[in-house]
């Protein structure tokens, strides 16, 4: 099973996330901010890490670059959860090294189809 | 006198087990034979006294600790107007538990002479109450059965307990 | 949505309260001037969680007002626009608006529509006044279908795709695009192998490949590019159409931007930019078809915002402001998790001594027991503390509430909160919370003089408003200070005997005067304006109190101030109570309203007007209740001298209950009467003693109301006469 890391400060998107993914045959993990996502990347080594931009103590960009310094994250697909719209965050998350994005609100059929495109 | 729950007292009297068909659980109280749906009973109690509340009906004994939970008991006879009887060793305490038309749910004792059977009634089986005579307000019978050549009094509990128990009485005088 | 969302929904509706709460502190230490980046991004990204979260459960309304607080927000903290006090207190009046339309999705019901699109106008009005040149990065994308090419039955598409070597770095492999290409029709790969170095220089992390793809497909362009939308930055891209080979080179032209910067519709406006077209008939100018079209959209946005969990008819709706849930720490939990498992040890110890016991053993189930004892005690005071939150949470409010009302008045305050950490079961802290507000508010706004007043009096012109907090004795209690005009003890005892709660002749203690103020009575309106002291409402607030388990009462001077003061029970599952015999029955009598107990001396009792016995304690008549009469319960002990008083105090006033005898004093949990039964006069419920039995706990507040009631008043100064 494929491990997936999903970063996001609400819980309630956290759970959602995790719920639809779970549901669809991925093992997820969960991570509140930017801190416990990067020791959580190092000590699982997930697949794929999806994560949301605005965080508390480190932000989903910030992120995004110190997992791309991890040797065992060269490569693998990161994906930013984005606002519709917000155009510079899509930009920013690629500039740090995202794979891609999916914009929320998204309902969970694109979710899974969009990790299933990358993973 | 131990707890014992309905189904040791269990007796398959009827032969017809098919849809529409529900278990009673029946009672003696002054000579008469009263029946309520199995799925109200929540178990049979021997009388071991009650802490009285001041100010309540008659009808109201009290309440008992069930386990940790307040439980208020009710004399029956005293409901339906019947004289009263000596509580004694063989007195029997069925525990109900309903729910009202609003939702309300209720454990409630009901002090009873003794419990009879438990039998599986038909739908069919029950017949609709004439407007005659009975002790028991109509309102809280459902209907009458008919088994062995002896009448069974079908109670809608669900309604008598509210009524007895739910109602807000007005204060009594002191 | 085909999944069911109504399990997410409780935790969103808790988060939302938090981000609220979040939103409103960080906006009030702006408004006090000082401008804090990392303040706003605080506040930023709680409006953005919401945003997020209602989206997601379909709650348009919510997100679309969101989302313009947040862009106002977000305005602020790239320094594109001031903090200014207009921007604050219009960000803070939204916030008090989106806490309201959230507790109208959660209790399911309307919304107070002209506020919440008076607002949005407001927060819209305040974003256009900024230079253009803000909006564009912030402004949704207009993806509006019109930029794509002509879709058509053209047979496919070349695409050159010339990726960027670190591509892969990125976890963009070309491989997956080309199997998403596939899915849209026949696609034909060829390689271009030129780029790629010799050996010695190759990186086997680097992409040196490039292709020309060839998809025989239907779709547009614009589907085709949606494809490599991720890593369009990162690519050279060209698209030509399949039957147009030749103009491949001129293809580059067809990196058109998809990212329009137009000007500010916002999802809401959208919306209603199309459901706007069939509505108005005749007249379509932009303004008046917004106004028009609002009856039409606000039906299914209404309706969109039932929450998408329609939960069966639930019998019982909660009250507002109570929530079903509680957050608690993981350190209580495993505290608690340890005990219980001590208990069972202890359990599993005393077990063993019923196989076969002797007299030998006898100091070992003495210990045992003991430790039991101390297990049970240790469980409860944990699990007790489960239920405790820090009364923080209620004191929260009041920077607001006093900013707001200080300014509304006129008035200079300082708040001075202390003790915000003391903890008090969660359900007592949502009781006091409206009580409190009505007190502070009180304190506000009959207490606290005007500037010029103050200054006249030499006091300070800024009055102090305290809220303190503090554990006394196993009850929690709460004060309000204020140093303002204190109560006019003149024009409340005059009022009093207007209202007829006492007697003009009547002599009252300073204290008592002042405490005359939580009487029925003063709560009329004319006495708001005439008293220099408390206002509407305060009996309504002792009864609240009182219900549960708890007492105030003031301390006032004239011209200094006062200090209203609210003792709480800790808990309202466990109280102290007094056991005592009255003819065959236990009752129980809460320790917190009894004064005192002791032996009566016959020869101080008097009967007055033939009916009602009164007893001489010390300088004052308090009347008897006799409890077997009152409960009608069966006593041998009928004569004063043969039984105990027991001094008890509810609501001011005095009373002595007659008993037989007392019994032990000891925490009793408190179970309800109503559950099964219903509420029962003077009982405020039952409890389970350690030999099984049911003792019912006595409401003193309540057989005082009744009983002197029936007995009718009787005051000090009638007594002496009589």
């Amino acid at each position: 099973m494929k491990k997936i890391l999903a970063v996001d400060d609400s819980p309630s998107m956290r759970q959602m996330v995790a719920y639809t993914l779970k549901r669809a045959g991925f093992e997820v993990y969960e991570a509140e901010d930017g801190v416990e996502a990067l020791e959580m990347a190092r000590e699982l080594d997930v697949d794929l890490v999806l994560t949301d931009i605005n965080m508390p103590k480190m932000d989903g960009i910030e992120l995004i670059r110190s997992l791309r310094g991890l040797p065992a994250y060269n490569g693998k697909p990161i994906l930013t959860l984005t606002t519709e719209g917000s155009m510079e965050s899509k930009m920013k998350g690629r500039d740090a090294g995202a794979t891609g994005w999916i914009v929320k609100p998204f309902d969970p059929e694109t979710l899974v189809a969009t990790i299933n495109k990358v993973l | 006198m131990q707890n014992i729950t309905p189904t040791d007292t269990t007796a398959e009297k009827n032969i017809h087990i098919n849809q529409g068909t529900d278990q009673y659980l029946t009672f003696m109280l002054a000579g008469e034979e009263y029946g309520l749906n199995i799925l109200n009973v929540q178990e049979i109690k021997g009388w071991e006294g009650a802490t009285p509340i001041p100010n309540t009906p008659d009808h109201v004994l009290g309440v008992i600790n069930l386990r940790g939970t307040v439980v208020p008991i009710i004399d029956l006879r005293n409901c339906f107007g019947l004289d009263k009887s000596d509580f004694g060793p063989t007195t029997v305490v069925i525990v109900v538990k309903t729910r009202s038309e609003d939702n309300t749910e209720r454990v409630v004792g009901m002090v009873v002479d003794a419990v009879s059977e438990v039998y599986n009634l038909n739908e069919a089986a029950i017949e609709n109450t004439p407007s005659m005579g009975t002790v028991v307000s109509t309102e809280y019978i459902k209907g009458l059965a008919t088994v062995d050549e002896k009448m069974i009094i079908l109670l809608n509990i669900n309604h008598m307990i509210e009524v007895e128990v739910g109602k807000e009485i007005t204060q009594l005088p002191n | 949505m085909s999944m069911d969302m109504s399990e997410f929904l409780e935790v969103f509706f808790e988060e939302c309260s938090e981000g609220l709460d979040v939103m409103e502190t960080g906006l009030l230490n702006l408004g006090n001037g000082e401008v804090d980046v990392e303040e706003i991004n605080t506040i930023f990204r709680a409006a953005h969680s919401i945003k997020g979260g209602s989206a997601t459960f379909d709650m348009v309304e919510i997100a679309g007002f969101t989302h313009v607080m947040e862009t106002l927000l977000d305005q602020m903290r790239s320094h594109e626009r001031e903090v200014t006090t207009a921007a604050v207190d219009l960000l803070l009046e939204s916030v008090d608006c989106l806490r309201e339309m959230i507790d109208a999705a959660r209790d399911e019901e309307p919304i107070d529509e002209k506020r919440v699109d008076d607002l949005k106008k407001r927060l819209e009005v305040m974003l256009e006044n900024k230079e253009e040149g803000a909006d564009a990065a912030s402004e949704p994308e207009a993806e509006t279908p019109a930029t794509e090419s002509a879709e058509g039955p053209k047979k496919g598409w070349v695409i050159d795709f010339y990726p960027q070597p670190d591509i892969l770095k990125t976890g963009n492999e070309p491989y997956r695009l080309f199997d998403e290409l596939r899915q849209l029709g026949e696609l034909n790969v060829v390689c271009n192998l030129n780029k790629i170095p010799d050996f010695k220089n190759f990186d086997p992390e680097q992409n040196y490949l490039g292709w020309r793809l060839q998809l025989i497909t239907t779709v547009n362009e614009q589907r085709v590019r949606e494809v490599f939308s991720w890593i369009e930055g990162d690519c050279d891209i060209s698209i030509t159409p399949l039957s147009d080979e030749a103009s491949a080179r001129e293809s580059k032209a067809d990196a058109a931007p998809t990212a329009e910067a137009q000007a500010a519709p916002t999802p809401q406006a959208e919306a209603n930019a199309e459901t706007s077209e069939p509505a108005p008939k005749a007249e379509t100018p932009a303004p008046q078809a917004a106004a028009a079209e609002k009856p039409a959209p606000a039906a299914p946005a209404a309706e969109a915002e039932k929450p998408a969990a329609k939960k069966p008819a639930k019998a019982k709706k909660k009250p507002s402001g109570e929530s079903g849930s509680i957050r608690v720490s993981i350190e209580k939990i495993d505290s608690l998790i340890n005990l219980v498992g001590e208990l069972i040890i202890t359990q599993s110890m005393l077990s063993q001594f019923t196989d076969e016991f002797d007299m030998s053993q006898i100091e070992s189930l003495r210990d045992g027991l003991s430790q039991l004892t101390r297990n049970s005690r240790e469980l409860q005071e944990t699990a007790m503390q489960i239920r405790m939150l820090p009364i923080s949470s209620s004191f929260n409010r009041f920077p607001r509430l006093v900013r707001d009302m200080s300014s509304k008045l006129g008035k200079k305050v300082d708040l001075v909160i202390s003790g915000e950490g003391t903890e008090l079961d969660k359900t007592v802290l949502e009781k006091i919370a409206d009580p409190l507000v009505h007190l502070v508010r009180n304190s506000l706004d009959h207490g606290l003089e005007m500037p010029e007043k103050r200054r006249e009096l030499g006091k300070p012109e800024t009055g102090t408003i305290e809220l303190k907090a503090y554990h006394e004795g196993g009850n929690i209690v709460i004060e309000v200070v204020d140093d303002g005009a204190g109560i006019n003890k003149e024009r409340v005892f005059q009022k009093a005997v207007e209202n007829g709660i006492i007697a003009p002749d009547e002599k009252l203690t300073d204290e008592e005067i002042n405490n005359l103020i939580f009487e029925p009575g003063f709560s009329t309106a004319e006495v708001v304006s005439d008293i220099s002291g408390r206002g509407v409402g305060m009996d309504v607030v002792r009864r609240n109190i009182n219900e549960l388990g708890g007492q105030i009462y003031i301390i006032s001077e004239e011209g200094k101030g006062s200090t209203i003061s609210i003792r709480l029970p800790l808990t309202l599952a466990i109280i102290d109570g007094q056991l005592v015999k009255v003819g065959t029955e236990t009752y129980v009598i809460p320790m917190l309203s009894i004064d005192e107990s002791l032996q009566i001396n016959p020869k101080l009792i008097k009967k007055y007007k033939g009916k009602i016995d009164l007893y001489k304690l010390r300088d004052e008549y308090i009347p008897v209740l006799r409890l077997h009469k009152i409960f009608g319960l069966q006593t041998d002990v009928t004569n004063f001298e043969d039984g105990l008083l027991v001094v008890v105090e509810a609501e001011r006033k005095r009373v002595g209950l007659f008993v037989d005898e007392l019994q032990g004093q000891q925490q009793v949990v408190i179970k309800s009467l109503e559950k099964n039964f219903r509420k029962v006069d003077a009982l405020s419920g039952a409890t389970i003693l350690g030999d099984g039995t049911v003792a019912l706990i006595m409401d003193v507040a309540s057989l005082i109301r009744q009983h002197l009631l029936s007995q009718g008043k009787i005051t000090n100064t009638s007594l002496e006469a009589a």
